[in-house]
């Protein structure tokens, strides 16, 4: 088998993953461990009028009980690489439910939990904060989570709306989601001679070093950061949380090591969520089916003390030619934890308003929605008109609806006994963000390989990928090459986040490779040449240098710390793709199925195809859950997340996925993107899919639905479309 | 069952599935008597562990991973909701976070650690799940491959969609699930051809 770029490679933590023997955060055990159980405020806004540890320290086993008057003071950190500007236990304001308030510290997980719940704790409760469009602000540009500008003008959109032949105006909501990655986050922290190891849940091992480094006063050099393997991360595990910051806390105040798990519950609290996002898209349209206008505007929920906010816009700001285009991005305050970028941010929701609005105007025109999607496709960006570094959503909408059958499909709703079927499609299109990274490889003069470098396995196939890109750049078995990660002691990457890992670490991991492979050929040249002998196996060569081995360090670099579409470049950078579903609705009892669904992506070059179907599989799943079941109800009452668990809020389980998903990649290489021509994948395969789906579901049952989930109420008594 | 029949719901199978983990228990608990009173003990992997002195509230999960060391059962809900932590007790899927070790005596683990043979072979289910490209992250992992094995041996991996319906208890947010339902489905025809 061809080892390097494009080759099925099954995974090379597949025994460990299988066996149990993975190492997740929560799985290291250290001598002397304490175990750590927060206590949060039941409150969403007000303050902390009085906490006695007294019954906790009664509790056998409980050791320490931490309160604010513990803890130092965090200096101020920019967001990211902190999560939140502000940090707990710094003084007595409850900013949102779930704020941690006490740490209780004992030497089993049990006595810690006991004593957690013992601790007395008195509050004054203020009014919460719930959603308005109303209060609608502009960010802060303080914020590096307000990476682009929030308002987009080009063209005159008041008369491309006047000048069309058909309109669509039209309100979308969708409520507050949650990462819910299956291993709830957690740390283990341990001082030794004033250095501070974190063994963690992360997606950015970098980042936590860097977001420590600034609230504790420390050099970055004195903390080290290790993350193995992390058990899903979608965003929750981006940035620095409160269980690395306290978890730190507590290990230094005790001198023993100490392990902070959250609970589920925690998770909803202490990681974000997609905040909940209302939106608007007015679009106008010649005759033809040609934009004269777009106009999209979103408001989404943040914190008391965070401008996060969801671009929702970031789709339409790229997707269809139109000589008018009017976007605006606002947040509007809650008294909820921050929410957080949520595989997939910004085009996430965006795309189910957009492409929801399109079908609307297909119907409106009479037209085939694919036809009425070709009929606007984008030659240039038409935000800016800057050329697309590559772009092939003409052969993904073809080859994507081929294998659909979209073409032949039936154009009235079949039925299936009690099941009305309706198929759907909608356009995908995620930014392409970038970070710099390095990597370091060794060629040992035993033959083997070693590749190091910090970023993350939150598996999405970096333990496969970055060994095949060493192994065929150096033309040997992938065997021989053994990957080091996860550690902040290896050469720096940015986070496992963005859908930049494959293209951004694996064009550091090529370079490193072919300075490696020159290197060698330099070694050749002062060698003399043994005439007539077959070539020279590299490790032979070092031998006969004398040399125990060689190393070379690589980088991917573009001039700045973060790049996103292609901004700091002559080419804009994005990925595009097309879903199609058919879904089935009984609108007796209100069901919804997914019956089968096609995703066709122009994505760049695919370097594991197997690894990449997973991927894409996993993002129309969340692209179901979006559309048919997850919420994160939010308490009108007392302004806090309604349930916190897993068994009150649903997210897709098995039995909603067929086996009937079909992944298809266009071939394609990007020579813009870098060396690999390879762009992101882990996010797009979640754009569009809600979309698609209720445009299935109008096409079903001629009910259009807007307001996220479509929940079996908004099905019943639909007839058939 | 058809693969469009109303599912049924996940807290139905996590309530079927943590009652059938107590019920065995109880007539243990009912010994006679004149019983010599042995320490108790419980079985883990074939290694038999000693019970005495621990602390009544700890979950099988917990004494599993914290006192046995074995991590491989995970705990991503502790309360049944989504089948992290399934070993099998006595032969039979459990949700470890809903069982007290306490009540264990006399009875038989086998974790996800306890699958492969002692040589290294991998169960057929493990080799499966690997050759379907069944996982990503791998934290859901050990809890669908054991939930698979009892799947199977339960004779619930009949049809893809009768695979799909039993192993719901398991969440995976990865969303592995198609390729999960083609490895249960290839695991189930190598154990009937003889090859587990
Ligand atoms: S941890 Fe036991 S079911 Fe979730
Ligand atoms: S593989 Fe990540 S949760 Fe299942």
């Amino acid at each position: 088998m061809n080892e390097g770029l494009g080759s099925p490679m099954p995974r090379r933590d597949g025994r460990i993953k299988v066996t149990g023997a993975a190492r997740f955060a929560a799985d290291v055990k250290l001598p002397g461990l304490l175990h750590a159980a927060l206590v949060t405020a039941p409150i969403a806004r007000g303050r902390l009028v009085a906490l006695d540890p007294a019954p906790a320290l009664a509790v056998p086993g409980v050791a320490r009980v931490l309160t604010a008057a513990d803890m130092p003071r965090f200096a101020a950190v920019t967001t990211p690489p902190m999560a939140t500007a502000v940090q707990p236990m710094q003084d007595d304001v409850i900013r949102f439910e779930g704020q941690p308030v006490a740490i209780v510290l004992a030497a089993t997980p049990e006595a810690a939990e006991a004593g957690a719940a013992r601790v007395a704790a008195r509050y004054a409760a203020d009014a919460p904060l719930l959603f308005s469009g109303e209060r609608a602000e502009v960010p802060s540009r303080e914020s590096f989570y307000v990476f682009e500008e929030p308002d987009l003008a080009r063209g005159d959109v008041p008369a491309g709306l006047a000048a069309a032949a058909h309109r669509v105006a039209a309100r979308y909501h969708q409520p507050p989601r949650h990462h819910n990655p299956m291993e709830n986050s957690a740390t283990l922290a341990v001082w030794e001679d004033g250095r501070l190891t974190l063994h963690t849940a992360a997606q950015w091992t970098y980042g936590v070093r860097y977001g420590l480094a600034g609230a504790l006063g420390l050099a970055p050099e004195r903390i080290r950061v290790l993350a193995a393997h992390t058990g899903g991360g979608f965003g929750a595990k981006g940035y620095t949380w409160p269980h690395q910051l306290l978890a730190a806390v507590a290990a230094q105040v005790t001198g023993r090591p100490v392990r902070l798990a959250y609970t589920r519950a925690q998770m909803y609290t202490m990681t974000g969520y997609q905040p909940e996002v209302a939106q608007e898209v007015t679009l106008g349209a010649d005759a033809a089916g040609r934009l004269t206008a777009v106009r999209h505007a979103s408001v989404s929920n943040t914190s008391l003390t965070d401008d996060y906010i969801e671009f929702a816009h970031a789709g339409s700001a790229g997707m269809y030619a139109t000589p008018a285009l009017q976007l605006s991005a606002r947040m509007a305050r809650t008294s909820l934890n921050i929410p957080m970028a949520m595989r997939a941010p910004h085009e996430g929701p965006g795309m189910f308003a957009l492409e929801s609005a399109m079908d609307e105007m297909a119907h409106a025109l009479g037209m085939d929605p694919l036809d009425l999607r070709l009929a606007n496709h984008a030659d240039a960006d038409p935000s800016d008109g800057r050329p697309w570094s590559s772009k092939k959503l003409r052969e993904a909408y073809g080859e994507g609806a081929a294998l659909f059958g979209w073409r032949e499909r039936p154009r009235q709703a079949a039925r299936d006994g009690h099941w009305i079927l309706g198929t759907g499609m909608a356009s995908c299109i995620m930014t392409v963000f970038r970070f710099p990274a390095s990597a370091r490889i060794t060629l040992r003069a035993d033959g083997q390989v070693v590749l190091e470098a910090g970023t993350q396995d939150i598996g999405t196939g970096t333990l496969t990928i970055f060994p095949q890109i060493a192994a065929g750049e150096l033309g040997i078995p992938i065997e021989r090459v053994t990957l080091r990660h996860g550690d902040t002691d290896l050469p720096e990457t940015g986070g496992t986040f963005g859908s930049s890992s494959t293209a951004c670490v694996g064009a550091a991991v090529q370079d490193a490779a072919r300075k490696l492979r020159a290197r060698l050929d330099g070694i050749a040249a002062l060698q003399p040449a043994s005439l007539g002998a077959p070539a020279e196996a590299p490790e032979a060569l070092l031998r006969r240098a004398g040399l125990a081995d060689l190393s070379a360090e690589g980088r991917y670099e573009f001039g700045r710390p973060f790049d996103a579409a292609g901004h700091a470049g002559s080419h804009a950078m994005r990925t595009f793709g097309a879903v199609f579903v058919e879904v089935a609705v009984d609108p007796e009892l209100g069901l919804m199925r997914l019956r089968r669904a096609v995703g066709s992506y122009s994505v760049g070059r695919i370097v594991n195809p197997r690894t990449a179907r997973s991927q894409m599989i996993g993002g129309i799943t969340w692209g179901w859950g979006m559309a048919a079941m997850e919420a994160s109800v939010v308490d009108p009452a007392l302004g806090r997340f309604l349930s916190k668990n897993l068994s009150g809020v649903a997210i897709p389980v098995n039995a909603d996925i067929p086996a009937d998903i079909r992944i298809h990649f266009v071939d394609e290489v990007d020579p813009h993107a870098g060396p690999l021509g390879a762009k992101g994948i882990g996010e797009i395969g979640a754009v569009g899919v809600a979309a698609a789906v209720a445009n299935a579901v109008f096409h079903a049952t001629g009910r259009r639905i807007r307001d996220l989930p479509i929940l079996p109420e908004g099905l019943l008594g639909a007839g058939a479309g | 069952m058809t693969p469009m029949d109303p599912a049924p719901l996940r807290r139905d199978l996590v309530r079927a599935a943590s009652l059938a983990a107590l019920a065995p228990a109880l007539p243990v608990a009912a010994q006679p008597a004149a019983a010599p009173a042995a320490a108790p003990t419980l079985r883990v992997n074939g290694a038999v562990h000693d019970l005495a002195g621990l602390d009544p509230r700890t979950t099988l999960l917990d004494w599993l991973r914290e006192r046995l060391d074995l991590t491989g059962a995970k705990k991503g809900c502790n309360e049944g909701a989504c089948g992290a932590c399934t070993v099998l007790l006595d032969g039979r899927r459990v949700n470890a976070c809903l069982v007290l070790a306490a009540t264990l005596d006399g009875r038989s683990v086998t974790t996800v650690e306890g699958l492969a043979r002692a040589d290294g072979t991998l169960h057929p289910v493990q080799q499966a799940f690997i050759d379907h490209d069944a996982f990503q992250c791998g934290y859901c992992t050990p809890g669908q491959v054991v939930s698979a094995v009892a799947c199977i041996t339960e004779g619930h991996a009949g049809s893809e969609a009768e695979i799909r319906e039993w192993m719901s208890g398991n969440l995976c947010r990865c969303a592995a699930y198609p390729q999960i339902t083609a490895a249960v489905q290839d695991a189930a025809a190598r154990m009937a051809r003889g090859e587990a």
